[in-house]
């Protein structure tokens, strides 16, 4: 058992290393026709004689195609906005299309191959990391994880947070360079939409991939739990069918890229001008999207979070919600549960709710009257400052960059607007609550230890007290965890919710003097 | 406003500490040397098998002691002046601490039978934090062995601890069978069956005769059983029990018998000194209770009540139906009211096992009203409150019965057991049968279980 899961860490880890050796891969030659292709023609006049000099080199490694394309790129629009030419200034982002049009090599001619090299050892060795614990008796098993450096922010936990930081910042800001991995998954991308793979095809695939394998590690680790088997099979559901499959058919449809479970304002583009434009061309099927991520947001999420609290959403739907599950689910017990992180958790997070309401406010109000100015504010500079700071650094790069240090649902506790919204309706409104049993807890700090929320369930289980707070996502794990049996996620009448913790705790007969 | 003076920082010592912050302004200072701040000791295995680090089994942080007005001494008691109300210090330098009021809360202390070579580098009991200190070092990863002497709830626990690091166990139990003395026969099977499922050496009828020396005769090297076996191992653990920690109070004026002896009050036979918890011996047990009883909720429990005494409401301790709880590997183990290990003549009892042997549920009941007088439960949560009601009201066994699925409190999604217990209770009690009431979940009605 345990050489087969040495045997599959290093056939993971020979899959990992080959697929970040691919960035190095491949030629890469501009020439006049790609260019041609790419750009828009009045870009197209203003950029070739710029990109002359690349034209017809070919470069050993998008590093270096990328580079002077951008150097390029750069200069042109410098010299545009040194000469107040705003209205050439080109926005564009055309480093991406044509280093992917520009590529050539094994990676284009032997994708197949590359793609299994790859992704494929790496989900196999994953695999066979990961079945070998069906030996284990089922029960709780968290054994070392704060023995390991890499779930106790040692430097294999701080390595892997330095990886996944870089890889988001690659993602969002400096697509060109990952160019390599779009074409190991060009083929699927293809075959699903008929598009070539963007980098955004990429992030879902890889999205998709770290779920259902890391689901299948979660499926096993809590197979004596229905409730974590359920809940593990659903999120894998929702992110392979809602999240990745369905969208890209409905684009090779000719419909929009739809996502019909991603709920406004987690969904913060929503209401945006271009997104409702898209939906309303779309003929009955564009106004029925229009419709039910309105109905999703205004009336299902009231509804159901009162009858089932957040986790419907948090922890059985969401695709953060998916990914923290699965793929964080060994980095659960780092969220910080000091009485400070808490004060910090709702300032910042009922923040950004604020945030949310507040931009898609001046976007609806742009959309309507069209005029971008309200006052000073232009609304389409505050949904660009959102949708850098909250929508890429915040939920991308901090949300799940930060796992191996702050734990796995830093965004989700922090930042989710979606969170807070839900959250204000489980606080005070809804049949959810951790029920804690009588007199039980003996303390022992495992349910505080495991909460990924960072939510000091110990506090209110000691003193026989419900736990009733807007942030718990229901995941279930302190009542796993728990040693006695004390804890259990109910739904029952709202006024049945202790929230006030008994004056003498249940197992003691002495009278009460209040 | 007197000052208070707890001595020891355990779950009875500090409970009784932040009540009477609750309910008066004395000045209150906890003194203890094992730890500054109070821990879970229920959860000393976890840090060895590395679920959580030392900071997380603190139920409070760090703060909360200042903010409460709670004052936190690490230090060693040597011994107590009850004429002048001072405690001295084993650190000689220290000044003594003076008190009005002493509340002695000093838990327990391994017990050893005066084995040959106990004393041995690598033999050690597991109660303090300092026990998991040495456990840490004295069985790293990699030990050959370890036998562990004991079959109690300690005994599982540094089992569990050793195989988690991957070193044999050999678990010695002089009984017959695990814990015999307390759980009935098929509970104690249960559970030894689970406990040799996960590789564990379990003998029974085994006891401990000496303790050897290895080769460099430095530390321990094998035991001998009393039938003459060896047994190499080196690290031995002796989960033999625990006995109050009371042998500094010896030969005081303050009485102590095998702990310190306290009335329903709590009170000692000294004005203004107080016992509770494991340390205390009750002069009169309430009923159905021992005199010294080492359980995390009677210290708690005496805790709230003795705070209330001590501000003013002079309170006896009361407690409600009788509870306890463990964990045997995998599988959570809950009892309310009285379920001992052989029946009176009186006590009919009811018991149900799942066909996999890892699930049980036990009901006793008074044969003549058919009142319900104890339940047992493994791998399978119930709900504190309704057990206790049930026993408290004398609810008969049908009645139990028919609303059994009030005391569910497994986790939802999970495999209901009710119609398999009732149907077995209609076979063993035909005469008393009767449906299963209330809602049924989702689950039976769709996939009927």
């Amino acid at each position: 058992m345990r050489s087969l899961k040495k045997i599959g860490l290093g056939i993971f880890l020979l899959g990992f290393v080959a697929w970040v050796g691919t960035l190095t891969m491949g030629q890469f030659t501009l020439t006049d026709a790609i260019l041609k292709q790419e750009l828009k023609p009045e870009h197209y006049e203003l950029l070739r004689p710029a990109l002359e000099p690349m034209i017809g080199r070919t470069y050993a490694s998008p590093f270096g195609f990328g580079r002077d394309f951008n150097t390029a790129f750069g200069r042109i629009n410098d010299d545009f906005k040194a000469n107040q030419q705003w209205d050439s200034v080109i926005y564009d982002n055309y480093a991406f299309p044509v280093a992917r049009a520009a590529s050539a090599g094994v990676l284009t001619e032997s994708t197949l191959l590359w793609f299994w090299l790859t992704f494929g050892l790496a989900i196999l060795g994953a695999l066979l990391y990961i079945l070998p614990n069906l030996r284990q008796l089922p029960g709780i098993k968290n054994d070392h994880i704060y023995h390991r450096s890499m779930t106790s922010r040692g430097w294999l936990g701080i390595s892997l947070g330095v990886f996944l930081i870089v890889f988001y910042v690659g993602l969002y800001f400096y697509p060109e360079y990952l160019v390599n991995w779009t074409l190991l998954v060009d083929p699927l991308s293809r075959a699903l939409s008929g598009n070539p793979a963007s980098q955004w095809f990429l992030y879902g695939f890889i999205y998709t991939l770290a779920i259902v394998v890391m689901g299948v590690r979660m499926l096993i680790k809590y197979r004596h739990s229905p409730y974590q088997m359920l809940r593990t099979g659903s999120v894998m559901f929702f992110q392979t069918s809602f999240a990745f499959i369905i969208p890209e058919v409905l684009v090779a449809l000719n419909r929009p890229y739809y996502d019909f479970k991603n709920i406004w304002p987690l969904d913060y583009d929503f209401f945006f001008d271009w997104h409702l434009n898209t939906l309303l061309s779309n003929g009955t099927l564009g106004v029925f999207m229009l419709v039910w991520g309105i109905a999703l947001a205004f009336i299902a999420v009231p509804i159901l979070s009162y009858f089932y609290g957040k986790r419907w959403y948090c922890s059985w739907v969401c695709g953060c919600g998916g990914l923290a599950e699965t793929l964080g689910d060994p980095y659960r017990q780092l969220s910080d549960k000091s009485l400070k992180a808490w004060k910090i958790e709702r300032y910042l997070v009922h923040s950004v709710l604020v945030f949310a309401v507040v931009m898609t406010a001046l976007v609806l109000y742009t959309y309507f009257t069209g005029q971008a100015k309200i006052g000073p504010v232009d609304s389409y500079s505050v949904r660009s400052v959102y949708g850098f700071w909250i929508g890429a650094l915040f939920s991308g790069v901090v949300g799940t960059g930060f796992y191996p240090y702050m734990g796995n649902r830093v965004w989700c506790r922090f930042g989710c607007p979606l969170a807070a919204y839900i959250g204000l309706v489980q606080r005070f409104k809804s049949r959810f609550r951790i029920t804690t049993n009588g007199g039980q807890c003996i303390s022992c700090g495992n349910c505080s230890t495991y909460c990924e929320m960072g939510i000091d369930v110990r506090w209110y289980a000691q003193r026989g007290q419900d736990v009733v707070r807007a942030s718990c996502v229901g995941c279930g794990i302190c009542s796993s965890v728990c040693p006695r049996g004390v804890l259990n996620l109910e739904n029952a009448d709202p006024d049945s919710r202790v929230t006030v913790a008994p004056e003498v705790l249940f197992g003691n007969d002495m009278p009460k003097i209040k | 406003m007197k000052h208070i003076v707890i001595l020891g920082n355990g779950i009875g010592g500090i409970t009784t500490a932040r009540h009477v912050r609750k309910l008066s302004q004395h000045r209150i200072t906890v003194v203890s040397g094992e730890t500054e701040h109070f821990f879970s000791r229920t959860a000393l295995m976890y840090l060895y098998m590395g679920h959580m680090k030392y900071e997380h089994i603190k139920p409070y942080e760090d703060f909360f002691w200042a903010k409460n007005r709670i004052e936190l001494r690490q230090a060693w008691v040597k011994s107590i002046d009850f004429e002048k109300k001072e405690l001295h210090f084993a650190q000689s330098t220290s000044e003594p601490l003076g008190y009005d009021i002493l509340v002695l809360a000093t838990g327990s202390t391994p017990s050893y039978f005066e084995w040959p070579g106990q004393e041995l580098p690598g033999v050690q009991g597991l109660y303090s934090y300092q026990d998991l200190e040495r456990m840490e070092t004295a069985a790293p990863r990699g030990t050959s062995r370890g036998v562990v002497v004991g079959g109690g709830l300690i005994g599982v626990e540094m089992a569990e601890m050793l195989l988690s690091r991957d070193i044999p166990v050999t678990l010695l139990v002089r009984e017959k069978s695990y814990w015999g003395n307390v759980l009935p026969r098929e509970e104690s099977e249960l559970v030894s069956r689970h406990i040799r499922e996960h590789g564990v050496d379990l003998r029974f009828g085994a006891e401990l005769a000496e303790i050897k020396p290895d080769a460099s005769g430095q530390r321990v090297g094998s035991i001998k059983t009393t039938s003459g076996e060896e047994i190499a191992g080196p690290f031995v653990g002796l989960a033999t029990g625990v006995r109050p920690n009371v042998d500094f109070l010896r030969g005081t004026s303050l009485e102590v018998d095998r702990g310190i002896l306290v009335n329903k009050y709590l009170e000692t036979n000294l004005p203004d000194v107080y016992a509770l918890g494991d340390c205390a011996q009750h002069r009169e047990p309430p009923a159905g209770r021992k005199p010294v009883e080492q359980i995390w909720y009677t210290g708690r429990i005496m805790g709230e009540t003795l705070a209330r005494t001590l501000c003013g409401t002079r309170t006896p301790y009361t407690p409600g139906v009788f509870y306890n709880s463990a964990k045997f590997f995998d599988i959570e183990y809950q009892t309310y009211g009285q379920v001992p290990a052989r029946l009176d003549a009186d006590t009919g009892t009811f018991y149900w096992e799942h066909p996999e042997g890892r699930i049980a549920l036990r009901i006793n009941f008074e044969k003549e009203t058919g009142a319900v007088t104890g339940f047992n439960a493994c791998g399978l949560r119930l709900r504190h409150e309704v057990c206790a009601r049930w026993i408290e009201q004398q609810s008969t066994l049908s009645h139990v019965m028919q609303h059994l699925r009030e005391a569910h409190f497994d986790p939802e999604f999970f495999r209901r057991h009710e119609p398999a217990i009732a149907a077995a209770f209609r076979a063993a009690h035909p005469a008393q049968a009767s449906s299963l009431q209330g809602k049924r979940s989702w689950r039976e009605r769709w996939f009927s279980f």
